[in-house]
Order: structure tokens, then sequence, then C-alpha cells
């Protein structure tokens, strides 16, 4: 009943690639992740963050390199590894011609339990991720939230070691969101081992304990979210947004105004540890922008920095 | 409403348990029945009534005027009882196809439940064979109460009637594991249409079910042998009428290419599904 | 002219029929690419006449035609052909379709948000399905007559005909449609198309049923179109065709009107 204590990284990944053909989708990632640790991935659409994780979920042959998963090689054991497993795929996986809870029990009878424990389990997650009224309806009808919610329950039928979830608020309305955050993070505090992607800042900083930055199939940075921020940002950020073709007439004017300058299309931005006092600083050049934010660092600008462009594009 | 933590027990890393795959197998059959649970009622009247339907326009209704003008056409067999086992057996067959095709497409592109079920213990092999597990016992449930109609109506020349029934279901493994395996590159219902049309229909119409194979053209003969429907047909009425013994090599053969259609689509459909899952 | 008025009330035509049109030319639009789906309508009453009327055929012999006359078994079942496949071929696309486009392809939730109107989509629907038919009638007109299956020039008239028994039966099907809830409820056309498919004089004179039944299936829809087809294609005209003809044309427009009446609970949900 308790958790494994001893050093073994719960999952372990050495070189690890993956290719579809000519295409190189993960390139010879090194990565642990411990026992109780919250883990992210964080990168832009195409990262090969998806591709690190159908790989980690057994799902996706390994092509080159180590993976071990609680110390198993999935290639070798990918079923008993799942079944320790639970996994919120990128896109929903729900049965729409069964009920909420049927999706529930059905998926606990593949992990081998009992009809009763199925059921019990069942409902005692429906209550968790709060769709307990919603048991005997249609997955169909539900909000994209609630089948996020209905597909975390599911994941966490088989009182999983690790649990895997891929993009798990992409396209939910801040509420939904927040709900979901809260459900994790509950998680986290019972010891369930995470492991995310996301392309949400905010997320990863809410969320992960440690993370890894993921551009174009390579690991590109690692650390904790402050740690990050510490390493390639600095405190404070000044944004100087100019009206429209004012920017491209101001060469040779922002040098020195902080520790870096990032030119944006649509605004600069200055790095420094006291970002009022850069903002003072443009404006005594006789700067004069349309507006100006000053705001603490964040992983944004972390990423940013590291693959020189916006995760807007 | 009272939630603090989730029902959530950790367990030891090194808790992992072995499991057989037939055991995921089960599961996997299991969720065909669940489906089948709350949809059943939508399929009763293609699966039941339409048939008997058919059974009693063209066996009974032009049975009556094929009997009138050629009594000795068959054999001397009432065209109804000629009738009735192939048309239980090419009913099977459609209804086998369509199981072969929607929940297919469904689980790899509709829902994804197939998805879903491989990021669990379940193995390709346990998805694949679920499924195609359930489409035989479709055929079994839609041959038995049609075999049971057939008797009802007097129009079962001996009790071999019964054999028909698996016969049907060798005969839906037959179709169904081609039809799944092909489904699988699929991502709309576009080509099934055409499968429908060009395929189904005519086998349907042209398979030895509504009057002999020796009445095609010679030149569209040796079709019926390439495709396994006629097969089916062939076996099914020859047990029922009670005819095995008179060509006791042809059933034998029919019965081989029965079954290597069967295991042929077995294989396939589990190769494909493999194939798409393990990306 | 006050007739013309009532009827404009009462038909979608009043809601903006004018741009119908614009749905007929999307639908053409579709198949424009999807050509092989529209050719294999075209083939479904072929395969049926070659295995039921030359297969099945051959051990039938001669059956009673529309005058009581023997007449093969071929010559019977053709023109019966034609208007299952006109009926099929309505029910189809005015059922299936239209629900498919409404409640998942969200085709009309487009089409809606422009000039059109919800009688704009009914009719042109419907118009859709009529001239669908008539491109399948006169395929299956011209093999009918290679192959001989044709005994007299009234057989034109089976063209429009069979356009009739369209109109009719996508009128009713849209009907049907307005008041669908999911797939489930398409059992019940199918519970009605099927019997009707295959009792009502198609595969076998309707002589064979008692008096009391046979005269059932004379009022059935698909018998008149079966009746109305054979008797056009074989040439034996009496003044019952025209009670096929009225039967028909009145179930279109009662189908009409009750699209008419419910076509916002259908298209504006």
């Amino acid at each position: 009943m308790t958790p494994d204590e001893s050093p073994t990284p719960l999952i372990h990944a050495r070189g690890l690639t993956k290719k579809f053909g000519e295409f190189t989708a993960v390139d010879a990632v090194d990565f642990d992740v411990a026992s109780g640790e919250s883990f992210g991935f964080l990168g832009p659409n195409g990262a090969g963050k998806t591709s690190t994780m159908r790989m980690v979920g057994c799902v996706s042959p390994v092509t080159a390199g180590t993976l071990r998963i609680l110390g198993l090689d999935p290639n070798v054991d990918g079923p008993r590894i799942r079944g320790r497993l639970g996994v919120v795929p990128q896109q929903d996986t729900l049965d729409t011609e069964l009920s909420v809870r049927d999706n529930l029990v059905i998926y606990a009878r593949y992990f081998g339990m009992s009809h009763a424990e199925a059921r019990t389990k069942a409902d005692a997650l429906l209550e968790f991720v709060q769709l307990a009224e919603r048991a005997k309806d249609k997955v169909e009808p539900l909000s994209g939230g609630m089948k996020r919610r209905l597909t975390i329950a599911r994941a966490l039928i088989n009182d999983p070691s690790i649990l895997l979830l891929d993009e798990p608020t992409t396209g939910l309305d801040p509420q939904a969101r927040h709900l979901l955050w809260d459900r994790l993070y509950r998680l986290k505090q019972q010891g369930v081992t995470l492991v995310l992607t996301t392309h949400y800042m905010d997320e990863a900083e809410q969320l992960c304990d440690r993370l890894v930055v993921m551009d174009k199939a390579r690991i590109v940075a690692e650390g904790s979210p402050l740690q990050l921020i510490e390493r390639y940002s600095t405190r404070e950020v000044t944004e100087l947004r100019f009206a429209v073709g004012v920017q491209e007439t101001l060469d040779g004017q922002l040098e020195g105004l902080g520790e870096r300058i990032e030119r944006l299309p649509d605004r600069v931005l200055v790095y420094s540890n006291d970002g009022e006092a850069a903002a003072a600083a443009a404006n005594q050049r006789g700067l004069r922008p349309e507006t100006v934010l000053v705001r603490r660092s964040s992983l944004e600008d972390v990423f940013l920095r590291l693959t020189g462009r916006s995760l807007v594009d | 409403m009272a939630v603090s933590g989730a029902p959530y027990r950790l367990r030891s890393a090194g808790d992992l348990p072995r499991r057989s795959p037939l055991a995921g197998l089960g599961a996997a059959y299991e969720h065909m029945w669940l489906i089948y649970r709350r949809t059943w009622r939508g399929s009763i009247f293609g699966s039941f009534v339409q048939p008997v339907l058919f059974l009693l326009a063209m066996g009974v209704g032009l049975g009556t005027y094929v009997d009138t003008a050629s009594p000795d056409a068959l054999g001397g067999v009432p065209y109804i009882q000629w009738l009735a086992p192939a048309l239980l057996v090419s009913t099977v067959m459609q209804g086998s196809v369509f199981e072969a095709t929607f929940p297919v497409l469904g689980g790899f592109n509709w829902d994804r439940r197939y998805h879903g079920m491989y990021a669990t213990p379940l193995t390709p092999f346990a998805i694949a064979f679920g499924q195609l597990g359930w489409v035989v016992t479709r055929a079994l449930m839609v041959a038995s109460i049609f075999a049971f109609v057939i008797l009802l109506f007097g129009a079962a020349a001996t009790p071999g009637i019964v054999l028909a029934i698996p016969v049907a279901m060798l005969t839906a493994l037959a179709f169904a594991g081609p039809v799944a395996a092909f489904m699988s590159t699929q991502r709309d219902t576009a080509a099934f249409n055409s499968i429908w049309r060009f395929g189904v229909t005519p086998l349907f119409l042209f398979s030895g079910t509504f009057f002999p194979i020796d009445r095609l053209p010679d030149f569209l003969q040796p079709i019926a042998w390439v495709l396994p429907l006629w097969h089916g047909v062939d076996l099914a009425r020859a047990l029922a009428l009670g005819t095995v013994g008179q060509q006791p090599l042809l059933h034998l053969a029919h019965l081989v290419i029965l079954l290597a259609g069967a295991i042929v689509g077995l294989v396939a459909t589990y190769v494909m599904f493999k194939r798409k899952l393990e990306r | 002219m006050t007739a013309l008025l009532a009827a404009q009330r009462v038909l979608p035509i009043g809601l903006g029929g004018r741009r119908a049109w614009l749905l007929i030319e999307r639908n053409l639009f579709v198949y424009r690419s999807g050509w092989l789906v529209l050719l294999s309508g075209f083939f479904e009453p072929l395969f049926y006449l070659l295995s039921i009327g030359f297969g099945i055929g051959g051990m039938v012999g001669d059956v009673p035609g529309p005058n009581g006359e023997l007449i093969p078994y071929a010559v019977f079942v053709a023109p019966a052909l034609l208007a299952t496949a006109s009926m099929n071929g309505a029910i189809a696309e005015s059922t299936f379709n239209v629900f498919f486009k409404l409640n998942y392809a969200k085709t009309y939730d487009a089409v809606l948000s422009t000039p059109m109107a919800p009688g704009d989509v009914a009719l042109g629907e419907i118009g859709w399905a009529v001239i669908r038919s008539s491109l399948y009638a006169i395929g299956f007109m011209v093999v009918i007559l290679v192959m001989q299956l044709v005994q007299s020039p009234w057989a034109v008239f089976a063209i429009p005909a069979a356009m009739l028994m369209s109109f009719a039966f996508a009128a009713v099907g849209m009907a049907a449609t307005t008041f669908m809830r999911s797939w489930q409820d398409f059992d019940l056309i199918n519970i009605v198309i099927m019997p009707l498919f295959l009792f009502s004089g198609t595969f076998f004179p309707i002589t064979s049923y008692p008096p009391a039944l046979q005269l059932v299936v004379a009022l059935t829809p698909l018998y008149q179109g079966v009746d109305l087809l054979r008797s056009l294609i074989l040439g034996h005209i009496d003044a019952t065709l025209l009670f096929h003809v009225v039967y028909l044309v009145v179930m279109g427009l009662a189908g009409l009107a009750v699209v008419a009446r419910r076509l916002d609970r259908l298209l504006l949900k």
C-alpha cells in the first residue's frame, strides 16, 4: 500500500527516438520522471510532444533508444505497463454509444476488475469529477469540459501509477479549465505521478514541478518553471507597443534599455530586473509607445528565448 | 458537493500484475454486448422482420408461380424450401458486412473507441477478435431466429435447416474479416457505399440464392466460385435439403473455401488493426 | 386564380421557393465529385432486373399482366423495378440525406444564414430528388427498350410518370423527416417501405391475394406507381391510370402541405 520510495525513476528515457518513415518526430531525447512528480512537456504543435507521450503510453513502438516505464520495456511488456497507466489522450476516445457510467464500467473491465468493483469505482469517480448526475446520460450531449472530466475519471479507474495527459485543457473555456486544474491539483497532492503536455504556459506553471521544453523533435531546456525563468529570462518584462509603422523607425534607439531586447511583429519586449525603470528609460529617450505594460517574466519568455519565436505562430 | 480527494489508492510501482491476453478478449467482447443492450431495438426490423417478409414475398408469392410453371426446375423441391436456407445465409452475410463496417469506422475515426481500448492492457488481438467475435454472435442470433421462422412456416425440407446456422456463421466471418480489415484503412463511408452497391447487392442477387447459378450466363459462373457467398448458400441448401451426399466433394470444397475465407479474414483484420493502432 | 392563391398560402412557395434552384445547384456541385454514387443508383434496378426478371423469370414463365393477358415475367417485373427505384431514390434523398445534412453536416445552418428560406430548402431537396430519379428513369427506359421489354409507344410517358412518383414520395418522405428525432426513428420508414417494395404487385400479380387484400394493396401508394408504369409501358391505357395520377398528385401536395407547416420546426431549431 505504500508508494515505492526507491530512487528508480518511473519513466526513464535515453536517446528516445521516433521516426515515421523519413520524418523524425522525436530525436534522441533524455528524461526521467520520479514517483510523485508532476512533469510537463512544453512546446508548440508538431514539436514531438504527442509522439513522446504515445511511446510512454506504450501504444507507439520505440524506433531507437531506451525507454523504461515502471522498470519495464514497452516493446516487451506493453500490455502489462498499460495496466498501470492512466491515459487522457489529446482527442477524446469515449464510446458515444454508451452511457457516461458504462464508459467507466467497461473500461474497468479492461483492467480485469470485477463488475461489482467496476461499478463502485465508477460511481466514486463520477462524484469526484462532478458528473454523478449525468451518469445515465449518453456521452454525446456533454460539453467539452464534461467529456474531458469523464476521460480523466476513466483514466483513474485502475489507480494508475502514472497519469498521462496530452493537452488536457486545449479547447476548453476558462471556467472548465480551472475546474480541471483543480481536480488535477488534488490528484497531485494525493501522490499521483502526472505527465502532461501543453502549449499553455500558465498551465505548465500551475501544474508542473519540472518540465522540458521541446522544439523540432528535441528537448531544448529542462528545469522547474522558476529555474527556467531564472536561467533564460529576467525578473521582469516591459512590453512596449507602438503605433503601426513606428517600430520600424526605431533602429538604434532601443539598445541598452534592458539586458535583452526582443522585437516581435506587434510589440517590443524589454527584459530587465526592474521593468518600471526600463519604461522610464524609454520615456527619457523620447520613445512614445501607444501602451506600456510591465509584468513578471513567464515561461512564454523562456520559450521565446529558446526557440526564437512566439507560440502564436 | 463534498468532494475532497479522488477515490485513488496509491500502489507500489512494482505492483505489475500479468494477465492473459484472453482476459482482454473477453472484456472487448463484453463491450459489444454493452452497446447492443442499448441499441438492439433498432436492429430488430432489419435482422428479423425484413428477412421474413422476403421469404413471404419471394418464397410464397413468387414461389407459387415457380412451382406451377416449372415443377421440376429445382429437383422437385418446392421453391420456398429451396430458397429458405439460402436466404438465411444471404441475410446473415449482409448483416455481417454492416457489423464489420460502421463499428470499425467508428472505432478508429468517429468516437475512436479502439484507441481508448488500446490505452489499456488490451492488445490489438483482443480488439480485433472481440469485434469479429461479436459479428459471429450476431450471425448466430439472426440465423437462429430465421431458422426458427422457417420451421414455423413449414418451409424446411428436413431438420437439416438447423445446420444452416453454423454455415451462416462461417460465411459471416468470411465476409466480415476482409471487410473489417479494409474498413480499418478508410476514413468515411464513401467506399462502403460502393462495396454495398457493387459488391453486396449483386452477390445477394446472383449467388444462387434466388435461382440456380447455372442459369447465369456461362462467363459469369466462375465468379460465383471466387466469391464466398455461393459456397455458403449452396452448402446450407444441401444440408437443409439433405442432398449433401449427392456431391460430397463439392460440398467439402465449399466448407474448405469458407474456412479459408474466415481464416484469411481473421488474420487480415488482426494485421490491419495492429498496424493501425501501433503507429 | 383564387385557388392558386390558396395553394400559395398552404404550400412552401409562399415561404420563398424561388431560390430553391440554388439548393439544387448546390447538390449538383456535390455530385460533380461524387458521380460514382450518382451512377450507382442506376445499377440497382438493373441488377434486380437481371436477377429477378431473367434469373427467376426463366422459372416463372408467363404471368397475368394489367388486363389479365399472359406476359413474360421479365416484361411484368421491369416496370415495377422502375417504380420501386423511383420510390427508393426519392425516399433516400428526402429522409436519410436530409436528416444527415440537417443534424450532422449542418448544411442547412449555412444555407439559412443567407437569403435562402426554409421553403427553398424543402422545394430544392424535393426538386433534386425528382431530377435525380428522372435521370435513372431515362437510363432504365433505354435499357429495357434495348432488351425489348417495352411494348408500346405510350412508354415515353413512363418517364414523367416516374418523376411524378418521386415527387409524391419525396414530399411525403420530407414530411416524415420533420417528425424524426433520431436515427432510431428511421426504422419506421423501413417498416413502411419494405412491405411496399415486396407486396405492391411488384414481384408477383396482386391477383395472388384474396379479393379483400387485393383491394387494400390497390390503395397503397407504391401500387399506384407500379400499375401506372406497367400499363404505360405495356400500352394498356384506361381510366384507372387517371386515378393513379390523381392519387400521386394529391399525395405529393399533401406531403408539401405538411412540410410547409412544420418547416420551421425542421430547419430553424
